[in-house]
């Protein structure tokens, strides 16, 4: 059942994705110049939405959180490599695919160099998790928790800022 | 050729806003959020094992990650799915090497796309791993959780990315 759904979903939002032309490489670059936010303006939006729904499911304990922890080592270095590479490629890992299925083929060779790339990682693992994954590990920790307040306090706050970032993207016809 | 009402983009704000209730109904009927880099390490462990299946059994990573299809799997693969057929539906598929403003900058040649694009997969992938997540995993599931990895990540993800992205095509253009 939960390979049914995962693929019922991924259709969705491999459809959602390709309508809205957020997977191209010239609007993912385009994102990373500051000259067109597209697949800002998708994104945030995507997060904003999900933030409320999925806090009103989890109050209702209908859904449970799933929260990465932050090791800063892991997290800052392993995302200022993933920035990197995703500068090159122009694609990340889950819009890859839905490149390759609108015909951009060149996606086949960035997703051939992930495959590589998590191959490696799982040799380099062991000595990293000895090393810099215990580099500043703060845990499971969310924004509400460091702030010490609800997170229906938090949820409204960065809805506020990410409509007045959204209102700012807009005037300045990005 | 001109832009039939078909082939027009959609309201990146109507198709995040709709992506957002596909990620809480899906959160809601199956418990899973978004994610996908996570399955190119499984993908990579089932072509391992293919050639040196006990190597891959007593590898710890792959022991975390068990080399197998689960419902991240066939969520990237649904989006290729739903591209493919979304872009046939719209008239906007295309056969396409090099991307056009890839091309403008350095060239229509074939090699050059492909190496860079093998060399930012790689890249990209075991940064992905290292920091636990992708825009996918940290960007989407972990900023609307409020996740405090997801913003740190999603950061340096665009520090990353903006850098490497002025170097290539310098101020612009």
């Amino acid at each position: 059942m939960d390979l049914t759904f995962g693929l019922i979903t991924g259709i969705l939002f491999g459809v959602l994705l390709q309508r809205s032309e957020v997977i191209r490489y010239d609007r993912q670059l385009g994102a990373l110049l500051f000259q067109d936010m597209t697949i800002v303006k998708f994104m945030l939006t995507t997060v904003l939405v999900g933030m409320v729904g999925v806090h009103l499911l989890v109050d209702l304990e209908l859904a449970k959180l799933s929260i990465k922890p932050l090791i800063l080592g892991g997290t800052v270095l392993g995302g200022l490599t993933f920035g990197v590479g995703w500068g090159l490629l122009g694609y990340c890992p889950g819009t890859s695919g839905g490149a390759l299925g609108e015909g951009r083929v060149d996606a086949l060779a960035g997703i051939a160099g992930m495959l590589v790339g998590a191959a490696v990682f799982a040799e380099a693992y062991p000595t990293l998790k000895a090393t810099v994954l215990t580099w500043g590990d703060y845990g499971k920790v969310t924004v509400p928790q460091l702030l010490g307040l609800s997170h229906w306090v938090v949820v409204p706050v960065f809805c506020l800022l990410g409509y007045a970032l959204l209102r700012w993207i807009d005037k300045r016809g990005l | 050729m001109f832009a039939s009402e078909r082939s027009k983009p959609w309201n990146p704000y109507i198709a995040g806003a709709l992506a957002g209730l596909l990620l809480v109904l899906s959160v809601w009927v199956a418990g899973k959020y978004f994610g996908a880099s996570t399955t190119f390490v499984r993908a990579a462990g089932m072509m391992e094992q293919t050639v040196a299946a006990e190597r891959v059994a007593s590898m710890p990573y792959f022991m975390k990650e068990t080399p197998k299809i689960d419902w991240q799997w066939m969520f990237v693969v649904g989006i290729a799915l739903g591209s493919c057929a979304a872009s046939f539906l719209s008239g906007t598929f295309r056969l396409q090497a090099v991307p056009d403003r890839f091309a403008a900058r350095f060239g229509p040649g074939l090699g050059k796309r492909f190496g860079v694009a093998f060399l930012g997969g790689a890249v990209a992938m075991f940064g992905a791993r290292l920091a636990d997540g992708c825009p996918s995993g940290h960007g989407l599931s972990g900023t609307l959780q409020l996740a405090a990895s997801g913003y740190v990540a999603l950061i340096c993800f665009f520090v990353g990315g903006a850098v490497v992205a002025r170097l290539l095509y310098g101020k612009g253009r």
